[in-house]
């Protein structure tokens, strides 16, 4: 049923819209504007008008090499990323669509392990990674920040595989379909958008995982979250320096996002509604 | 053809029996409907045939060739879903197209035989179209049109209307039955609709709790239903049952009579009954009324009736359509 809204009403609503979403993103805007701004403006306090200035950025670049972490971020976020999702396709797929009795139970107990504390388990997996000579490299990396993400990736994915309905693959398999025939031309092309939704998510979640990338890396594997905390330097903090790198580190993920929000709202909200 | 034949048939889920023992003889051609309240286990019994689901002990045979242990595709059955269960990402030429495409027919008889089926299911402007821009009557007309294109040996329709409204399903009902008379291919229809039931079968199957309950043609058991359950299933507005004195004055337990099968007059009969509710449909009237020493009666009469909430009638029932039944409930 519509509910009638009057025009007062719908401002307000829009006016508390805005301000929460502007709430949300001031700390990047922020971020960007401080940029923006000479060290010594940077320090002076709380001020919204920088005076444009792109010395921070030639800075960062020359004292620092972006290209490398930068890489290091991409290779890290995609092959974890593609790494989960050959593993938990098979997991979701089986959950979703032969569950047994225990399917619900193995699915909390994947997500309980997203429950504990990470610095917890610091040590031994700090540990694990030397004696494999696993630290600072992109392979301990990427398998590091597979398995953090994975149960949220099996988690999304069978949300999305359960919701394509039982009768349409039992009418494939009517109209002749092999198992193979039922995979590919009706399963698959109907799981492709969740699968498609499931990485970006776990993409942007391993371009923004701090606490392992930094802990786990010096300088071969360090992606650009490392590159951002190694501006804090014992010499003091810069922080217009400080913030054209977090710029320059969050900029391609927030382009990223921007062109694929729609996509990625569907993805979260998938299920919610029918 | 088309003659499926079950023997024996049974199927229990765990320690649940849904089927206890079927055996039913289809024939060539036949439309057959399968009804019963929810839960009966027609929906299960078709899926058997189907074979989406596997016997627990018995065998299933069409034409004469056993098909027990054989996968769905081998059996050259084509089945209907009540959710329509189209391919969501494919176009209706695509759709229809599909069971040809596993069957590796060429394109160029796939193309003829999707226009061919489009052209008889006016669906010939929609074929570029995807399920999700169509209405629900559009949706399963291209459901049928999937199964029409394979040529099957017999047509399965679990509840392909109940997702319809009112007006579209009476439109539906008479397109499937012209496509059986255009066809005469075997048909079993799933329904708990028992105008569905009546209107279109050659033979209806009733079920109950997994038994069947009675076999034959619409006006079979409309005319002599074989005990209380078929009695008071099959007709509408349902027969009434009476127990007590009015029953013994026939030599029965519980004696039907439908409400069609009540004279109603406003000064004399049998029964003295005060009306309740009055149903005014226009071309019928359905009287709720409560008889002295009957209990609750419906009674069908004449549309221009002027009877109202509680008027005094009396009704006479036709004495050559009282249905008697046994305490067990069987017809005498």
């Amino acid at each position: 049923m519509a509910r009638a809204i009057s025009t007062r009403s719908k401002i307000g609503w829009t006016f508390a819209a805005w301000a929460v979403a502007l709430i949300i993103f001031f700390p990047i805007l922020y971020t960007v504007i401080t940029s923006l701004k000479t060290e010594p403006e940077a320090i002076a306090g709380f001020n919204l008008i920088p005076s444009f200035t792109l010395e921070n950025y030639v800075e960062v670049q020359t004292q620092r090499d972006y290209f490398r972490p930068f890489m290091n971020s991409v290779i890290i976020a995609v092959g974890s990323t593609l790494l989960g999702i050959i593993i938990a396709v098979p997991a979701a797929w089986s959950m979703a669509f032969s569950p047994t009795h225990r399917t619900k139970d193995i699915l909390m107990w994947m997500l309980s392990t997203k429950m504990m504390p990470a610095a917890a388990v610091l040590v031994p997996i700090y540990l694990l990674f030397r004696d494999f000579g696993l630290l600072d490299s992109r392979i301990g990396l990427t398998l590091m920040l597979m398995l953090i993400n994975l149960p949220i990736v099996v988690w999304m994915l069978y949300t999305y595989f359960r919701e394509i309905p039982g009768e349409i693959l039992e009418a494939a398999r009517m109209d002749g379909a092999s198992l193979w025939g039922e995979i590919w031309y009706v399963l698959t092309p109907m799981a492709v958008p969740g699968i498609a939704s499931t990485m970006l998510l776990n993409i942007i979640l391993a371009w923004n995982e701090a606490f392992w990338t930094i802990r786990l890396t010096t300088t071969n594997a360090a992606p650009l979250t490392a590159f951002i905390a190694s501006f804090s330097s014992p010499q003091g903090l810069f922080w217009a320096k400080l913030s054209a790198a977090s710029t320059l580190a969050i900029a391609p993920i927030l382009i990223m996002g921007w062109f694929s929000q729609r996509q990625l709202v569907r993805g979260l909200t998938f299920g919610a509604v029918k | 053809m088309g003659q499926i034949t079950l023997k024996n048939v049974r199927k229990s889920f765990g320690a649940t029996n849904i089927i206890p023992n079927i055996n039913l003889e289809i024939e060539n051609g036949e439309f057959v409907v399968f009804v019963g309240p929810s839960g009966c286990g027609k929906s299960t019994l078709l899926r058997l045939i189907a074979g989406l689901e596997d016997t627990t002990s018995g065998t299933i045979a069409i034409d004469g060739r056993d098909v027990t242990n054989e996968a769905p595709a081998k059996r050259k059955l084509a089945m209907v879903f009540q959710s329509y269960a189209l391919y969501p990402h494919m176009t209706v030429a695509k759709n229809i197209a599909f069971p040809l495409k596993m069957a590796g027919e060429s394109p160029e008889t796939i193309e003829k035989k999707v226009a061919d089926a489009a052209r008889v299911l006016n669906l010939s402007n929609y074929l570029e179209r995807r399920p999700g821009q169509l209405s629900g009557g559009q949706r399963q007309r291209v459901a049928i049109g999937r199964a029409i294109v394979r040529q099957p040996s017999a047509f399965l329709f679990d509840e392909p209307l109940s997702n319809l409204d009112a007006a579209l399903r009476g439109t539906m009902r008479l397109e499937i039955s012209e496509l059986h008379n255009q066809l005469k291919t075997t048909m079993i229809y799933v329904t708990h609709d028992q105008v569905e039931a009546m209107t279109m079968a050659d033979k209806i199957v009733v079920l109950n709790a997994g038994n069947i309950e009675q076999v034959g043609s619409p006006l079979e058991l409309y005319r002599s239903p074989k005990n209380l359950f078929v009695a008071g299933f099959i007709g509408s507005p349902r027969m009434n049952l009476i127990e007590g004195n009015a029953a013994a004055d026939h030599g029965a337990a519980t004696i039907g009579i439908r409400p069609e099968h009540l004279s109603v007059s406003t000064t004399e009969g049998k029964w003295k009954a005060t009306v309740g509710v009055a149903e005014h449909l226009g071309s019928d009237t359905f009287l709720h009324v409560t008889a002295d020493g009957v209990g609750p009666l419906t009674v069908r009469t004449g549309g221009e009736i002027g009877a109202h909430h509680g008027d005094t009638i009396f009704l006479t029932p036709d004495a050559a359509k009282i249905h008697r039944f046994t305490p067990d409930g069987l017809a005498i």
